[in-house]
């Protein structure tokens, strides 16, 4: 399309239109009750939620004691975890076939093994073995009882005083019961982030575009002299804001209640964050482009980027334990790089120079989209 | 009404539009005068949407030639966008938004300096008696009103044509009636109007109506004439005589 007024006249024009276009797009997101409690509540929630569950405090755990040896140091040690705050021992001579049992019931969240002999093998060797069993449907649960308890063995493998060689090595065995590949817990809060601002972005960019051609206005839009590509940026902006909103309330959250500081570059942080941003509003864009309805538009945004989120970016299940086919397609799904690059920035302090490649892939896939989205556009107005 | 002289605000020859095999609007040709009321009828499917969407330079012709306010449709889209008021068939304004902001908006995205827009507002707003309402939501209001805003709206930036898609669909005669005093109003004010419907009685408001069938003008003249044309005295009967033959949409 060629134009026909001189530059000079048009920019200031421009900006009119984009400043009444905006301004009508913030009275749209402020107005609707609903989105503005999806956007704001939701982050919200979910670090609330995934705070409260990675804060999750052991006390007074109920665990049993399979005593074997019946011995000093056995009385000692089952004492010890005894007295500590974080744990009850419910009891403490359990025959070991009924462990299951009382697992089973729920009544208990871990149980300790001393092996007979306990004593014994401890002042003669130096050191012994005990087994401990946690209920691992509960990850953070069990992994927390489990470093508590070793602590607290470890402790009395310091204190015990027999003779023979001294200091003593208690080791625990570990043992974690219906979930015995698990991992580390899993640091939830880049992954929260790369969520939300997904959903914002991608979802309710493509909506909201997308209900114009639903409603009619898109065409009074396009038939008006404002440009179609400015029509598209006006309606990214409000939500690019509204992001970047999100994203400091998130940190904000996840410094003050879950007590997680930001290690690295802060400005670095955001930087990456604005352009992880950028890459989800063009994806919202196109896929606004390329649908017709807001339920269309909203189930290609669920299907097409939450799902991919959630499950391919390695926040939930870790990337290395796919298979081969799924650990290639997750390369294509930008909250992959976008949570390494968090973690990487936020939990480990790394720089710039750490996360240069996931930084240029991003750049890639959003210049990429941007192309695509342009090209999509014009094909759609011929 | 008669076309004056040398420039026509529509000009139209030969204009079609294919979409693969199917061809939508098959070079049609014909032209508006400036100020003239121009109804353009025809049955669902018979292309009159696709023919007034390539006069807005919303798609581009397949084959002919058109102008728009002396503007080339293929070229000059931006020149036509500046000079043309449009207002769809689906109500065209925000229900989210109030009546003054759907004006602001709309004035806005046509580049009007502040205090025109404030003047004209006002204006505007005393003229259809919204007084009470123009902090009020567009969606409460009865259709009747929010379509004769929308026209407003659609004529605020004082556009050489104005083009309207189905503009009363859903409401009343009366209110129709009413509708069409703005029209007449505006084409006081020397705007061209195009206007599509399937109303017939809005067709006796124009001062030439042309009637497509399956993608062609099957007729077009004076409501007057056609209905002498036909041997008939209502444009009812001329449509159905005419649209009888259609082999396509679903009227």
């Amino acid at each position: 399309m060629k134009t026909h007024t001189p530059q000079g006249r048009r920019g200031p024009a421009q900006a009119g239109q984009l400043l009444s276009f905006v301004r009508k797009e913030f009275y749209h997101v402020l107005r609707d009750r609903k989105t503005l409690l999806i956007l704001f509540g939701m982050p919200v929630v979910q670090v609330l939620l995934f705070g409260f569950v990675l804060s999750n405090e052991v006390k007074d755990t109920r665990i049993v004691v399979v005593d074997q040896a019946k011995d000093e140091a056995s009385r000692q040690l089952i004492d010890k975890i005894d007295a500590s705050r974080y744990f009850t021992v419910v009891r403490d001579q359990v025959p070991p076939s009924r462990i299951t049992d009382a697992f089973r019931s729920g009544d208990i969240k871990a149980a300790l093994v001393i092996p007979s002999g306990f004593e014994r093998k401890l002042v003669r060797e130096g050191s012994n073995t005990v087994q401990i069993l946690t209920d691992a449907t509960d990850i953070n649960l069990s992994n927390t009882i489990e470093s508590y308890l070793r602590a607290i063995i470890s402790d009395y493998a310091r204190e015990a005083r027999f003779t023979g060689p001294m200091p003593y090595a208690i080791v625990p065995e570990m043992r974690m019961l219906y979930n015995p590949e698990l991992r580390g817990a899993p640091n939830f809060v880049p992954g929260v982030m790369a969520m939300v601002l997904m959903l914002v972005c991608v979802m309710m960019t493509a909506v909201a575009i997308v209900k114009e051609k639903e409603l009619g206005t898109m065409e009074v839009l396009l038939v008006s002299p404002m440009k179609p590509a400015l029509v598209i940026l006006a309606k990214a902006i409000p939500y690019l804001l509204l992001s970047v909103i999100n994203l400091l309330a998130i940190l904000a959250l996840s410094v003050t209640v879950l007590d997680l500081p930001i290690r690295g570059n802060l400005p670095l942080l955001l930087g990456e964050s604005t352009l992880f941003i950028t890459t989800c509003l063009t994806l919202g864009i196109l896929i606004s482009i390329v649908t017709e309805s807001q339920q269309a538009a909203m189930f290609a945004s669920l299907i097409g980027m939450l799902l991919p989120t959630v499950i391919l970016s390695g926040f939930m299940f870790p990337i290395e334990d796919m298979p081969v086919a799924l650990q290639v397609l997750a390369n294509v799904v930008p909250s992959k790089w976008y949570y390494t690059i968090v973690k990487d920035v936020m939990i480990k302090g790394a720089g710039f120079s750490a996360i240069w490649r996931e930084t240029a892939v991003l750049l890639g896939m959003t210049l990429f989209l941007f192309v695509l989205c342009l090209r999509k556009f014009k094909i759609r107005l011929a | 009404m008669s076309t004056t002289g040398t420039t026509y605000a529509i000009q139209a020859e030969g204009l079609t539009k294919r979409f693969g095999a199917f061809i939508a609007v098959n070079a049609i040709s014909f032209q508006v005068g400036q100020g003239e009321i121009f109804g353009f009828l025809g049955a669902n499917g018979a292309g009159k949407t696709t023919a007034m969407r390539m006069l807005c330079g919303l798609s581009r012709p397949s084959a002919g030639q058109a102008r728009v306010a002396g503007f080339d449709v293929r070229t000059q889209t931006e020149d036509i966008k500046r000079n043309i008021g449009y207002m769809s068939q689906k109500f065209s304004l925000y229900e989210d938004l109030t009546v003054t902001e759907n004006i602001d908006f709309f004035a806005g995205i046509y580049g009007l300096p502040k205090e025109r827009i404030r003047r004209q507002r006002d204006e505007l707003i005393g003229k259809l008696g919204l007084g009470k309402e123009a902090d009020k939501l567009v969606g409460g209001l009865p259709l009747g009103w929010k379509q004769k805003l929308a026209f407003s709206v659609a004529v605020f930036h004082g556009p050489r044509i104005v083009f309207l898609d189905e503009p009363t669909g859903g409401v009343d005669p009366v209110t129709r009636r009413q509708f069409w005093d703005l029209i007449y109003e505006a084409t006081g004010q020397g705007i061209t109007v195009f206007v599509t419907t399937h109303y017939l009685d809005e067709a006796e408001y124009c001062d030439r109506v042309s009637i497509m069938v399956d993608g062609r003008i099957a007729a077009l003249d004076t409501p007057a004439a056609l209905k002498k044309q036909f041997g008939t005295d209502s444009m009812d009967a001329v449509f159905y005589q005419l649209a009888r033959g259609a082999k396509r949409g679903d009227a």
